[in-house]
């Protein structure tokens, strides 16, 4: 990627850390720059997408503002990200949704609630929309089935091409593609540190998440929260399999394992995404980049409506609200879809791409020598 | 802020060792008041910057590795300090060590593995995770908690002595001269490194070149004013633990990232473009703590490390880049010496040097023959541009002079009666016990244990 103000700031930061490494227990970004003597910019890339902005290395930095070496690595870093965001963006002119994420995510949900709202309304008499409707296929009366399964369908391929082009955009970009394809071990290493977030561990103590304090806080909510987004990820693919394969069309019974999933995951989710929110909020804003938490915010506020009129369509579905919350409801998923790769939710995709680079680098520095 | 108030236990200082005893004096049920210099973001003095103890231990524990027993510790403080210490004061802090390090675990701080390229102390000393400042936040927050009360942006002026006796404290805080009132008090204000005044006392207008690596707030001032009022001084009122460090670091707090670990590869000149002493004499960790005299001792308090490309990545990389070139006489301009001189100098060392083969991980006996001073190992051409060349300068750790305590931390009288109710921690008296040279993880170790036993005593007296 290019030098940018960003890259120059980030590779200060790196500098004065590589001579220091005092926080070379805190986490994984720390072991993986003292490999590296010079940064290239798409070294810079990948250890801003190793760091899990746990804040542990500003509170214990001793050259941190207002010393003169003024070092904010958890800013630099998340302002280096949101940057890297929109560089390996696919199609690439739309990087540019990355400048004011916020808004854009905040717009797209909006615009993606009212068309299918008004899709709704224009393609249903009135007296079905409001009417109360019951037993197999009743969510189809109110939408017809090929639309939802287009639309869905649709978004969501398109969404997985964006995000498998992104993820290649990145590879390339930090040299990883240079060390050869992954093998089993660091791919184990990398899903592990992944599915534990093993580096929001401080080095098995917590992280700052609000202040100076320690707290495993939001460790425990993103848990809630991508665990939550799994499970419901699981229901719905329970359900197509249910009624595409099994020819047994929703609603499901609340015992029903589609309900389960995605009742147990949209709980998870709300309470996941609650959290962070809070957390942000009371949290010491020094050490974040400010401009980009509307970013934050909005991925957040989109998955916790996602969950929340979920939650709400399953206990009306008997009713005549049924049709408009299932409007919305899906309105805010195809949303959801189409904002995955252009929204904070790419982080994850880096992360976990940062992470098996890292795994291994580890893999590799283990080898005899020579190796 | 009541300031009518009286104290059980008055602490002079923020760093480690005022900490220690604040929080063992508030743990015996004292109240205790701190006062610490700096504003909140660079409270802690110069434990902000260090990142280890050094702690006896007979079996493997927390992050120690097998076991480092009395004896063993004793005889590496024997051999630093060249016998100037005292060995009743020493092996009772090397025993205390063992307890000093669970006591940190639970104020909160914590551990991790020895750091890279510092696999020799994985041993000896326990690193604090996130170094000294994760420390002192960690003591702050278990303090506060405590209800220890805290006081920031507050010097102290003068604690004034009657008879042996602290009366009160002069002190100036957040601008605003006022008095406190304490049954007791712990001084734990450091040593007077910061203060370049009276660092000229000892070294001449030379010390105006010196860089402070630590605090800007170790001025020394309490120090002065207890040995002004007849209180025993202990340590070589001139000296200074001084390294070389980078020249181009901050006047103050320039900390880990300003060392230079290159001097054993390169030839060092000083600013005539002239070399002046053994630059392969020991291994790096046992010489890099002459080096601040030696260029202390130089024109201008100044020299400049000369490698060529191949020791590039031999060494810690500092914080600021090398000054490059790709030939000498272009690099000593650019470090703004005589080119020709510099020219002259390195091709007289290169037609001396070569005589063994060079091998940067032991001492390879690759030395020059019939050039003075002579390098002894290392001693390596320097012919394969690019040149890089990094400047030096004194870099001030601590200060040896402090005042004189007994085994309870009691600070005594030049008479040798001791004070009444004066205790003293940390850098202000660890002069008692390391008169000399420096041994990693130990500044700490006195720190923590006379912390604990100063502000044990000082409760204990409070409460009589």
């Amino acid at each position: 990627m290019q030098e940018t103000e960003t890259t120059e700031e980030a590779r200060r930061a790196l500098e004065i850390c590589n001579a220091c490494r005092y926080c070379e227990g805190f986490c994984a970004v720390f072991p993986a720059m003292e490999l590296r003597r010079e940064f290239t910019t798409g070294d810079l890339s990948y250890l801003a997408n190793l760091c899990h902005n746990c804040k542990g290395c500003y509170y214990a930095c001793q050259y941190a503002p207002p010393h003169e070496f003024g070092l904010n690595l958890p800013q630099a870093f998340a302002e280096l990200r949101a940057e890297t965001y929109a560089e390996y963006a696919w199609p690439k002119p739309l990087g540019a949704v990355f400048q004011r994420n916020g808004t854009v995510v905040a717009l797209i949900s909006a615009l993606g609630i009212a068309l299918t709202l008004i899709l709704t309304v224009l393609i249903q008499e009135p007296s079905v929309l409001y009417a109360a409707h019951e037993g197999p296929g009743a969510f189809y009366r109110v939408i017809p089935w090929w639309l939802m399964t287009t639309l869905a369908g649709g978004t969501f391929l398109y969404a997985l091409l964006a995000l498998a082009m992104g993820f290649r955009n990145f590879w390339r970009d930090t040299g990883s593609s240079l060390a050869g394809p992954a093998g089993p071990r660091p791919i184990a290493t990398a899903l592990h540190d992944i599915l534990t977030l093993r580096n929001l561990g401080g080095g098995g103590h917590g992280c700052n998440d609000r202040d100076e304090g320690f707290s495993t806080q939001r460790r425990l909510f993103h848990h809630a929260m991508f665990y939550g987004f799994l499970l419901c990820f699981a229901s719905t693919s329970v359900a197509t399999f249910y009624d595409h394969i099994v020819g047994h069309p929703a609603p499901y019974p609340f015992w029903s394992l589609p309900v389960q999933l995605g009742t147990w995951g949209g709980l998870g989710l709300v309470v996941g995404t609650a959290g962070l929110i809070w957390l942000k909020v009371v949290s010491d804003q020094a050490p974040a980049a400010r401009n980009l938490l509307g970013a934050d915010y909005a991925l957040l506020g989109l998955l916790c409506l996602t969950s929340l009129t979920g939650l709400l369509l399953l206990g009306l579905r008997g009713t005549g609200a049924m049709g408009v919350l299932l409007a919305i409801h899906l309105g805010i998923v195809l949303s959801l879809f189409l904002l995955l790769p252009y929204s904070k939710m790419v982080h994850g995709l880096y992360r976990s791409g940062a992470l098996l680079r890292h795994a291994m680098e580890r893999h590799a520095g283990h080898a005899p020598a020579g190796d | 802020m009541d300031w009518d108030r009286v104290y059980d236990v008055l602490v002079v200082g923020g760093g480690n060792a005022a900490l220690c005893a604040a929080v063992t004096a508030r743990q015996a049920g004292a109240s205790v008041l701190v006062l610490e210099h700096a504003p909140k973001a660079f409270r802690g003095g110069n434990s902000r910057h260090t990142r280890n103890l050094r702690a006896m231990h007979t079996a493997p524990t927390s992050v120690l590795t097998e076991q480092y027993l009395e004896d063993e510790y004793w005889d590496d403080l024997l051999r630093v300090t060249g016998g100037q210490t005292d060995e009743e004061l020493a092996r009772l802090t090397i025993r205390a060590t063992a307890e000093a390090l669970p006591f940190m675990e639970a104020c909160g701080v914590r551990f991790q593995p020895s750091l890279t390229g510092t696999l020799n102390l994985s041993r000896t000393n326990a690193f604090f995770l996130g170094g000294g400042k994760a420390l002192v936040n960690a003591f702050y927050a278990t303090a506060e908690k405590l209800g220890v009360e805290i006081l920031y942006d507050t010097e102290v002026a003068s604690l004034r002595l009657d008879d042996g006796f602290v009366r009160q404290a002069e002190i100036i805080s957040r601008g605003f001269p006022r008095t406190v009132r304490a049954k007791t008090v712990v001084a734990s204000s450091g040593g007077f490194q910061a203060n370049l005044e009276w660092l000229k006392q000892g070294w001449g207008p030379a010390a105006e070149n010196f860089l402070i690596r630590g605090t800007p707030y170790a001025k020394g001032r309490v120090l002065r004013d207890l040995l002004d009022q007849g209180v025993a001084s202990v340590g070589d009122p001139t000296q200074c633990h001084a390294v070389a460090i980078d020249g181009r670091a901050p006047k103050f707090d320039g900390g880990i990232v300003t060392r230079l670990d290159c001097v054993p590869f390169s030839i060092v000149v000083n600013r005539h473009g002239e070399r002046f002493y053994d630059e392969g004499e020991d291994v790096w960790p046992k010489r890099y703590a002459i080096w601040g005299r030696l260029v202390a001792q130089q024109p201008d308090q100044v020299a400049y490390a000369i490698i060529d490309s191949r020791s590039e990545r031999l060494f810690m990389p500092s914080v600021f880049p090398a000054i490059k070139s790709d030939t000498i006489e272009g690099l000593a301009e650019k470090l703004g010496l005589e080119p020709s001189k510099l020219a002259e100098t390195v091709r007289g060392f290169n037609a001396a040097a070569g005589h063994g083969s060079f091998d940067n991980s032991r001492l390879d006996g690759c030395h020059t023959e019939g050039l003075t001073p002579a390098k002894t190992n290392w001693a390596r051409r320097i012919e394969a541009p690019p040149f890089s060349g990094y400047p030096l300068r004194p870099g001030i750790t601590f200060t040896y002079l402090g005042v004189k305590v007994d085994r309870n931390a009691r600070v005594l009288m030049q008479d040798g009666r001791p004070t009444a109710n004066l205790f003293a921690s940390g850098e202000i008296m660890a002069g008692s016990i390391l008169g000399k040279g420096y041994l990693a993880g130990f500044g700490m170790a006195i720190g923590t244990v006379f912390g604990r036993i100063a502000g044990r005593e000082a409760a204990k007296h409070a409460r009589n």
